[in-house]
């Protein structure tokens, strides 16, 4: 292993703590300069993004690679263990794309009170909570990157935000500092029950020496935590109001990446480490998962504020990612790793859409709109394009996270009630036509028609430079990965089969093993044909 | 070309995105782009025709005839059991090719095209009227603001199709079905100035979704009885062989039924059919004649192993497909009577044929029901141009205000008129022959009531093309401006749809059957579909009850015979009518029933539990820690562990500073009380597990 290979994942995670701590050395007036050196790190950090992806072993996606593992606080034995599968790559990469991303798109309007310094400081400590949480392999590790990312958002909604700012920061911060709270506990209680060590990987070793009640009792502390950042219904009530107080810049951050921190947290930790524990939890969570599919989509309908209606959109999508880690197969599980990355995309790109027509108009009230397609055509068909890419579109990547969920529910792992997840299929699947109607009866009012009066005579700018560079990467993204899923499928699955085969049968008491067969077994010769 | 046929979607996919990113720097909006490439996909559809035809019939397959016990069929190089009993038949050989898309564990999820006969016949169809609407759009929207636009959605609608019809797996299926539902959702919508057009394209959208919950459903289903593959060939083998439980079946048939029902406009899913006439007119030929709502009774053509044992059609009797089928021969005919726009007539006229074409494939008349949208393709894309080219002359739809138009427009009345002859049924012309095999093979396959039903329809077809003929070009005008012929552009398309609708029926007249053959295949076989010989008493039968219905027809719109005013004078025949004019109230019911109540009552009833029952309980345990938090500063903290407290508070709110500020104030104390909580369950924790 030469230098670079293992001082690279560090790179990715620290670099934009080392821009943060530039530009706070930067006068506050020289602002070229603050958003410079941001946009030169971002980029930076993109870069060797982009050398990992190179050298990154895909034949091999199931096994960590690019790791460090140096002792760190040696008095509770939690190592520096950082390290990146097909899980975590595709979410890294999203984190950093959206961070120089978001540097690009605020270039010219930083919102009320404006202070690009503290700002782009406070995206680029963001950042490297983001980077670090996808990477870290140690619990400690994880924790202190979960937490990271708490304060620099906290204080982006709270400064930068809408009129009722202080009360979505406010709650934002205290309802996931709560999960959090529950989560370093069962953390905690890993440590003691797999000896002594924070370490993922060893404690996924381990982890079936734990006893099935215990287990539960431990997902159900790192369900709050990860459940509440998803976020999961009914623990979602912060998720509105931060997306509609969040500067534009915050919302997209929240969305595409800090939501994902949470089904990550599942996949990565509660699921692998505590198999039994899941496999208890499972038809709860999908049940909450499908709850939360048909009710955020209710909830959307109920909108008149069109960030609002965006980040209810958030919980309907994210229910479709938890039902896919709640089949506990590789389908569903694949499904949810593509479904966090077109979520991140689409909503990404939805709430930058939403953060550009309020500039423009002012206001994000979907009845004083309209007609958007005539005073910005382009503006209009991006928002129309990106409308279809959330309710699923085949051949975009919504589709992806969406359909799979679907088809793993029909089959969970075995074990699981099957009975009642078919169920869950069935109301997933009408949540696809519910998203149809919330999106669409959005783009109705507020693209097509004829301007309202009160617009009418204003000019409305259509898509200027910063947008389509900013928004381009997304817009290519949701295509390239809607025909072509194996660009990210073909990453994930290997990990994805890791975890699936730690999961394999924990559903299973010795009962439920000798009466109902799993449905794929018995199908299986078929398959064999059919491969020749 | 067979092998190559991923080239003919590929095509108007590439044209889509020259015309949408370069379409405005081209000459006439990239609409030549658009033309060209789909004259070069008919091109290479018409060479795959000659291909397949060319193609000697090197698969053997056992023939299973009788309706009793689990099919049996093997394939010509498995001769292990049932092929020294049964009957061998030769077909042509399937051409496919795949690639992989993408990888779950060891299974593989493959792309590719299934080229067989029913591919080639769709490929036909599909470029034929792609091809005719392409050119006549070339004039018809020659003005509009957004040509480039428009040839865009065009080009990827009939992408879409194409996609559908050489799609190998159902997953790639669906790719082209849903490309179609969002291609009609821009073309109806094309005029989204106007409330009405934006509102009919949502509407189409979301009903064909909502027949879609169930494309979804059994595309899973399937997928997992077929041993984890999305394969249709498998999967009609699977269904056929006895892999797949009867059970499964049915409920995977059912559940591709309902897609069925939203994508091919059948009872009850129908009412967004009529309405997607907001859109240009060319597109509703296309919708109608050769994409998107066809594409329904492709997919039960397509799978059709699945719908053959889920439905149980070689027992006869009734089946869900063949009721639906039948309904919606009958209801959306009645419909046609009262309609007073042209295009309308027309859309009635399509969902009426469509539960004609689903009805046969229910009925076990599988070369029937696919034989019939090939005809019909060819006559109702010439009426919805047809109609069109009326309407470029008296710029409106309303048949109120035409009249007389054969005199103006001589070419288009006499390509209007073979349409509606074709459509009506009479002899030769092509709609005779297809709807005549249907009646065939209900009466033969032991389906007595939806023979019925087809008869009658027949003899309705007949009566309300009769009147919209009547209206459109008989008598004397009855509008304001200059009628006059089409340019060539326009009436071109239509001659030659004529001629395709005049001669297409002979392609399987009795004593010719190359339809047939050229769409035999081993699916059908290996069910024992049978094709039923041609009957005279049936061809005779149905063409008398088209006569009676034109001559019925004539009486009353011609003559003005009959009780007229009946509805004034008798409340049940007014009741029916209002009846029949609302639409048997479908639309009511949806819109204002169940899209209202969702929308409305039930959407704001689930944002106040949000707002005031989840919230309410957060802010609840909010205000209560605040509280608490009071209580343990001003109690506690302040008498008793000062120090403690604030050292746990400082290290929660590391931005405290600024916390204190904010309206709320005392964070910290939240913080406290937190950890307190925390620290507790910690206790909880360690004493439950040791």
């Amino acid at each position: 292993m030469n230098g670079f290979e293992s001082w690279a994942l560090t790179l990715a995670v620290f670099l934009p703590l080392l821009g943060a701590a530039l530009i706070l050395l930067i006068p506050k007036e020289s602002e070229t300069a603050v958003k410079t050196v941001a946009f030169l790190t971002a980029g930076i950090t993109s870069l060797v993004g982009l050398w990992i992806l190179t050298a990154f072993d895909f034949k091999s996606s199931g096994r960590l690679q690019l790791d460090v593992n140096v002792p760190w606080i040696d008095v509770i034995n939690s190592r520096y263990h950082i390290a990146l599968d097909g899980i975590s790559l595709p979410l890294l990469l999203l984190s950093m794309v959206i961070t120089l991303l978001c540097v690009i798109y605020s270039w010219d309007h930083f919102p009320e009170p404006h202070n690009p310094k503290a700002f782009l400081a406070l995206l680029l400590v963001l950042a490297t909570g983001m980077n670090g949480t996808f990477v870290a392999q140690d619990l400690i590790l994880f924790f202190v990157f979960f937490e990271l990312v708490l304060l620099p958002m906290y204080f982006m909604i709270g400064v930068w935000g809408g009129p009722n700012r202080q009360y979505a920061a406010i709650k934002f911060f205290l309802f996931t500092l709560f999960g959090s709270a529950l989560m370093i506990l069962g953390f905690l209680a890993l440590y003691f029950l797999g000896d002594n060590t924070f370490d993922i990987p060893e404690l996924i070793a381990n982890g079936s020496t734990i006893a099935r009640g215990t287990q539960i009792l431990i997902f159900g502390g790192l369900f709050m935590g990860f459940a509440i950042k998803v976020p999961m219904f009914p623990f979602h009530t912060w998720l509105p109001d931060a997306h509609t107080e969040a500067p534009t810049v915050g919302s997209v951050v929240l969305a595409a990446v800090m939501l994902k921190l949470g089904t990550y947290g599942f996949v990565r930790i509660a699921l692998p480490i505590l198999p039994e524990g899941a496999a208890a939890w499972a038809p709860w969570i999908g049940g909450l998962a499908v709850i939360g599919i048909i009710y955020g989509a209710l909830g959307c309908l109920a909108q008149r504020d069109l960030k609002r209606l965006i980040a209810f959109s958030s919980v309907a999508h994210m229910g479709f990612v938890m039902l896919g880690i709640a089949t506990l197969t590789d389908y569903g599980i694949n499904a949810a790793v593509f479904g966090m990355v077109s979520h991140g995309l689409i909503t990404g790109m939805l709430f930058f859409l939403a953060g550009s027509i309020q500039e423009r108009f002012g206001t994000r009230e979907i009845a004083r709109l309209g007609g958007l397609l005539v005073q910005a055509p382009r503006l209009g068909w991006i928002l129309g394009f990106c409308a279809m890419a959330s309710l699923g579109l085949p051949g975009l990547a919504g589709f992806w996270g969406e359909f799979p969920a679907i088809l793993s529910a029909y089959n969970p792992a075995g074990g699981l009630p099957v009975g009642l997840f078919r169920g869950f299929m069935v109301v997933a699947s009408i949540g696809t036509v519910l998203a149809a109607g919330y999106l669409l009866w959005m783009y109705q009012r507020t693209a097509f028609g004829t301007p309202k009066e009160e617009f009418e005579a204003k000019h409305i700018h259509d898509v200027h430079g910063p947008e389509w560079v900013a928004w381009a990467p997304l817009l290519v993204g949701i295509v390239a990965f809607g025909v072509f899923p194996g660009l990210l499928f073909n990453i994930t699955d290997g990990a994805v089969q890791g975890i699936a085969k730690s999961l394999d049968g924990s559903a299973e008491t010795a009962d439920a093993r000798s009466g109902a067969t799993p449905v794929r077994e018995e199908k299986l010769p078929l398959a064999e044909e059919a491969a020749h | 070309m067979l092998e190559n046929a991923w080239v003919i979607p590929a095509l108007p996919v590439l044209s889509f995105f020259i015309i949408l990113f370069f379409g405005k720097r081209l000459p006439k909006g990239g609409a030549w782009v658009g033309v060209a490439a789909v004259a070069l996909a008919f091109g290479l559809s018409v060479v795959a025709v000659g291909q397949w035809i060319s193609r000697p019939a090197t698969l053997e397959v056992a023939t299973h005839h009788g309706s009793e016990g689990e099919g049996q069929t093997v394939e010509g190089d498995d001769p292990a059991h049932g092929a020294a009993e049964g009957e061998h038949d030769a077909v042509r050989e399937p051409v496919r090719r795949e690639v992989t898309w993408f990888s779950n564990g060891p299974i593989d999820i493959k792309v590719g095209t299934h080229i067989d006969g029913l591919a080639v016949a769709m490929l036909f169809v599909v470029t034929t009227i792609a091809f005719a609407v392409h050119v006549f759009s070339t004039n018809y929207m020659a003005d509009d603001v957004r040509i480039t636009h428009y040839f865009a959605a065009l080009s990827l609608f009939t992408a879409g199709m194409l996609v559908m019809v050489t799609a190998s797996t159902t997953l790639l299926l669906l790719f082209g079905w849903e490309a179609m539902g969002l291609c009609s959702f821009m073309l109806i919508g094309h005029w989204w100035e106007k409330h009405e057009n934006s509102s009919a394209a949502l509407k189409a959208f979301f009903t064909t979704r909502t027949g879609d919950i169930g494309l979804l459903v059994g595309i899973s289903i399937l997928f997992f009885a077929a041993g984890q593959t999305f394969d249709i060939a498998t999967l009609n083998e699977a269904a056929l062989t006895g892999a797949i439980s009867k059970g499964v079946l049915t409920v995977g048939a059912i559940a591709l039924f309902c897609g069925v029902i939203g994508k091919s406009a059948q009872f009850p899913l129908h009412t967004w059919l009529p309405d997607a006439m907001a859109g240009p007119t060319p597109v509703s030929a296309l919708i109608h004649a050769a994409t998107m709502v066809v594409a329904g009774v492709y997919l039960v053509a397509r799978v059709y192993g699945v719908f053959w044992e889920g439905f149980n059609i070689a027992a006869g009797g009734v089946n869900l497909g063949a009721v639906i089928g039948g309904v919606t021969v009958l209801i959306a005919a009645l419909l046609a009577f009262v309609q007073t726009d042209i295009k309308r007539v027309l859309a009635y006229s399509t969902v009426s044929q469509l539960g004609y074409m689903v009805m046969a494939l229910c009925v076990g008349a599988w070369t029937a029901g696919v034989f019939h949208l090939f005809t019909h393709a060819m006559f109702k894309g010439l009426l919805f141009l047809g109609s069109g080219s009326v309407s470029h002359a008296v710029h409106t739809f309303d048949m109120r205000e035409m009249g007389g138009l054969r005199k103006f427009m001589p070419t288009t009345y006499k390509t209007f008129l073979v349409g509606s002859i074709a459509l009506a049924g009479l002899p030769p012309l092509a709609g005779f022959w297809s709807k005549d095999e249907i009646l065939t093979g209900a009466s033969a396959g032991g389906f007595p009531i939806m023979f019925w039903m087809g008869v009658v329809g027949a003899g309705m077809t007949a009566a309300y093309m009769t009147r919209c003929v009547w209206l459109t070009f008989f008598g004397e005008y009855r509008g304001h401006g200059h009628p006059h012929e089409s340019p060539a552009a326009i009436t071109v398309p239509l001659i030659a749809l004529a001629f395709l609708a005049a001669v297409a029926g002979f392609l399987n007249a009795p004593g010719v059957g190359l339809f047939g053959d050229w769409t035999n295949n081993a699916v059908t076989l290996a069910a024992g579909v049978e094709h039923h010989a041609f009957s005279p008493f049936i061809a005779v039968t149905s063409t008398l009850v088209a006569i009676a219905g034109i001559g019925l027809a004539a009486l009353w719109y011609v003559r003005n015979a009959g009780p007229h005013g009946i509805t004034e004078r008798n409340a049940a025949a007014r009741a029916g009518y209002t009846f029949l004019l609302n639409r048997y109230y479908l639309d009511h019911l949806y819109t204002d029933g169940i899209v209202g109540s969702i929308k409305g009552p039930i959407a704001r009833a689930a944002y106040w539990i949000n707002q005031n029952v989840i919230d309410g309980i957060v802010n609840g345990v909010g205000i209560a820690a605040r509280k608490a938090g009071n209580f343990t500063y001003d109690i506690l903290d302040q008498g008793m562990v000062d120090g403690a407290i604030n050292g746990s508070a400082a290290a929660a709110g590391a931005g405290g500073g600024f916390l204190r500020t904010t309206q709320t104030g005392r964070v910290q104390q939240y913080a406290a009380v937190l950890f307190a909580a925390t620290a507790i369950f910690a206790v909880v924790l360690i004493v439950v597990t040791i």
